[in-house]
């Protein structure tokens, strides 16, 4: 017993985490199903055979193809194609890794900037932290798919349009970022004001760690629960608001579909039975944004230790 | 005692409203883009004139079987070969109530051939108008013109009046982007007048009571034109009955519409055709990545013809409606043969190799400028081509926009690579010619010139022979197709679709005419 090597491995399956993720099914499930979409996702040009996204590999005899297993359907494209000829499958999966992207992005953004503000107006206090917060009052009034919306009107109107095409996907990741950055300051405001009067605090400041350590060394791990939980499902409203962005036509491009744009395409074909284009890639999107949700869902229990039972 | 008053109101109200509910009845018309200004003589476009139709009138006017026949003008007649004399009609107002007299029509045909008028090439052979007496004008031409009443048919006659009062003289400046009460307002001798205008939005027009003629069905008092962009909207709004009739349903909806107990699709060949055209003037293209002008060579522009599959674009994009061309123009028209309108093969490998012979062997970049909301599936077919000309290297980027900035940049001379398509309201190829092949004409935009074009224009419109027109017609016609100037695509075939019960008869121009309307 004394002599046993503690590994890494050793560390996480002792942990409450894993044991509370083994006894969880929602959880599992969930994260299976993540890893295949990123996997399939990050690795598409390996598993697929077509790029969508060049137009000079496409035939436009192949368009409309509906999915393998009708009547007419060929097996060279699984899930059909679209009205370019682009088989469907690829280009979803093409089209989930940008929404992935620009998820994962956006989320960061806001993270980074969310907690830097709520964090140093939490330990600061004061009239900056007065300002933070009122900040954050006032932008949590608009709702933020109109924030996002509002930020990339004004990209377009600055950005040159041939430039345009190439700055999209920044564009998207700025604007549904800056629209969730309120959440963030707030949970870490939040808990630095409970963090800050802890001994350990104090400890730091009389021996005299600088101000910026403290808050980045020593705080901010510990109000890391919160922060990753509402990261979470954070990401899955991204990955909606990119969607929901690029379903108006103001996101990226449709000769680089994302999830959203590949919805909006397929909108055109609804009436006309070909019901495909735009069914595979939203039931798609459905199944990553519940899978995130789940997940979310999950770590919040684990994690909050007011839900423990 | 509150209930009484209740019931009393709602009687009130069902004998105020009973009479009108059953006997007017609204149209409500959608199509994917809206006119672009009331201006009659702004802008010549498709739309535009659809809805100028409504609500102003010409001395002539093509029926409903396309033939041209008397509207403001009863008859007329040629004295000399240079002058015309036009009776017009006597009991004509203006929907404000002023009177309809010759000095209208000066006032207008002048107005249509000022700098700043859509129209001016129109009626360039127009060299001078007279009123005689108040209801006599003599229109006197610079060389016999065998075509003059098509061109009048499409000149509206506006109320001098009215532009004097609301500073309209001048055709309001669409290129230049200006603003005129004419642009929102319009006041004509039609049968409807404009009673509410947001464009792009909604336009309401109303039955103008002072109108001479009679309409076909009393029961048709006002039209709504509720321009819808995206298709899927369009066909859903008509579906469920918010929208009566539609003009250009989209044709991969066609078989869904017809499914529908409740509504109706007719379709017919439309007067006009698709094409691209190619900047042939420009040293250097301004989207291009090879320091030179690729369009300057034939080899280039055979090249990208011969590679564009438009049956795959037929059967595809526009699900078999649509005739593939191989000229700009269409059946009916006065100088088109079968035989013009043979397409060079579709053959990949032979764009290949004139694309390499022409120094070309790795192609070269291009921007291909679109409007998203003019033509039937304009920006798929475009998707199409960039796929299909990216099969021999030729790299294009694609640029869509809505119609109203796509023709005003293209006016501009900003396009490299374009899509445009030409109706053809004269039904002769003069027009064509006068607009597109011209040295210099306004929609010239591949700046194609060629000086034995530009002197068979000047026989189409002098000459009175008709053996020598049509022979000159058929030369200029063989020197551009051989040439290539332009990559013809398709005629268009357009659909309607509207509610059972209400009839709107479908039009080869794609131009309704409200009139003729009624209801089952």
């Amino acid at each position: 017993m004394d002599n046993k090597v503690i590994t890494t491995w050793g560390k996480i399956k002792d942990s409450e985490i894993y044991f509370s993720f083994i006894k969880s099914p929602t959880a599992i499930v969930s994260s299976i199903l993540l890893a295949i979409i990123f996997f399939c996702s990050f690795f598409v040009e390996f598993l697929t055979p077509y790029n969508p996204f060049d137009p000079s590999s496409l035939s436009l005899m192949d368009a409309f193809t509906p999915p393998s297993w009708t009547s007419e359907g060929q097996i060279e494209f699984l899930l059909g194609t679209d009205g370019q000829g682009r088989d469907m499958l690829s280009t979803i999966l093409y089209g989930s890794r940008i929404s992935l992207i620009v998820g994962f992005s956006a989320i960061l953004f806001s993270l980074i900037l969310g907690v830097t503000l709520g964090l140093t107006a939490g330990f600061f206090g004061g009239k900056y932290e007065m300002i933070v917060m009122r900040l954050t009052d006032v932008q949590l009034t608009v709702p933020s798919i109109l924030m996002a919306l509002l930020v990339d009107g004004i990209a377009r109107g600055i950005i040159s349009r041939e430039l345009h095409d190439e700055m999209a996907i920044y564009v998207l990741i700025f604007a549904i970022g800056i629209s969730e950055w309120p959440q963030f300051a707030r949970v870490s405001r939040a808990a630095t004001l409970v963090e800050k009067n802890k001994d350990y605090v104090s400890a730091s400041t009389i021996i005299g760690v600088s101000n910026l350590a403290i808050m980045f060394k020593h705080i901010l791990p510990n109000i890391m629960r919160p922060i990753l939980v509402i990261g979470t499902i954070g990401l899955a409203l991204a990955i909606i608001a990119e969607a929901t962005l690029s379903f108006l036509g103001v996101g990226v491009p449709p000769t680089t579909p994302s999830l959203g744009t590949l919805i909006r395409l397929g909108n055109d074909f609804l009436f006309s039975g070909e019901w495909w284009i735009t069914f595979f890639p939203a039931i798609f999107l459905v199944i990553l944004a519940f899978s995130i949700n789940l997940l979310g869902d999950w770590m919040r229990d684990t994690l909050n230790p007011k839900l423990k039972k | 005692m509150k209930y009484r008053y209740f019931t009393k109101i709602l009687l009130a109200f069902l004998i105020a409203f009973a009479p009108t509910q059953t006997f007017a009845k609204t149209i409500k018309w959608s199509m994917q883009g809206d006119s672009l200004t009331l201006d009659p003589h702004a802008q010549n476009e498709g739309p535009t004139t659809q809805v100028s139709r409504q609500v102003y009138e010409a001395l002539v006017t093509r029926g409903l079987d396309m033939k041209i026949g008397p509207q403001l003008a009863t008859e007329w007649r040629t004295q000399g070969p240079n002058t015309w004399i036009f009776k017009l009609r006597e009991d004509v107002k203006f929907s404000d109530g002023t009177p309809f007299t010759s000095e209208d029509v000066v006032f207008s045909i002048l107005r249509a051939k000022q700098r700043t008028s859509d129209f001016k090439e129109y009626i360039s052979t127009v060299s001078g108008v007279k009123a005689v007496n108040d209801y006599t004008v003599e229109i006197t031409t610079s060389k016999p013109n065998p075509i003059l009443l098509n061109q009048l048919s499409n000149i509206f006659i506006m109320s001098k009046k009215w532009s004097e009062k609301n500073f309209a003289v001048m055709a309001q400046n669409w290129d230049a982007g200006q603003e005129t009460f004419s642009a929102t307002n319009a006041m004509g001798t039609g049968p409807f007048k404009i009673t509410l205008r947001e464009p792009n939005t909604k336009t309401v027009f109303k039955r103008n009571k002072k109108w001479w003629g009679s309409m076909k069905d009393e029961k048709v008092t006002e039209i709504h034109l509720l321009p819808i962009k995206n298709a899927a909207t369009r066909v859903a709004a008509l579906l469920s009955g918010e929208i009566d009739v539609v003009t250009d349903a989209p044709v991969q909806d066609l078989a869904r519409i017809k499914n529908s107990p409740a509504h109706k699709v007719e379709s017919t060949a439309q007067m006009r055709t698709i094409f691209l055209g190619m900047d042939q003037g420009a040293d250097k293209l301004r989207t291009g990545n090879t320091g030179d002008n690729p369009f300057k060579k034939k080899a280039v522009r055979q090249a990208l013809y011969q590679a564009i599959d438009i049956e795959a674009i037929k059967k595809k994009v526009m699900r078999g409606l649509s005739e593939p061309a191989g000229i700009i123009t269409f059946p009916g028209v006065n100088g088109y043969t079968e035989d013009l309108d043979k397409r060079l093969p579709y053959d990949v490998n032979a764009a290949k190799k004139l694309l390499a012979d022409a120094g070309y062997p790795n192609g070269f970049e291009v921007e291909l400028r679109c409007p998203n909301d003019r033509y039937v599936n304009d920006e798929a077919i475009c998707t199409a081509v960039v796929g299909m000309l990216g099969k021999i290297g030729v790299k294009v980027s694609l640029f869509a926009q809505t119609k109203s900035k796509h023709f005003k940049e293209l006016k501009d001379n900003q396009g490299d690579f374009y899509m445009l398509g030409w109706g053809v309201p004269t039904l002769d190829s003069h027009y064509v010619f006068h607009y597109l092949y011209e040295s210099g004409a306004s929609w010239n935009r591949v700046n194609f010139s060629n000086s034995e074009v530009d002197a068979a224009i000047r026989v189409m419109e002098g000459e009175v022979n008709l053996d020598k027109r049509n022979a000159a017609i058929a030369n200029a016609w063989k020197i551009v197709k051989d040439d290539i100037s332009y990559l013809p695509l398709h005629h268009q075939v357009i659909s309607w679709a509207a509610k059972s019960d209400v009839n709107v008869p479908i039009r080869p121009n794609n131009e309704p005419l409200f009139r003729f309307a009624s209801f089952d």
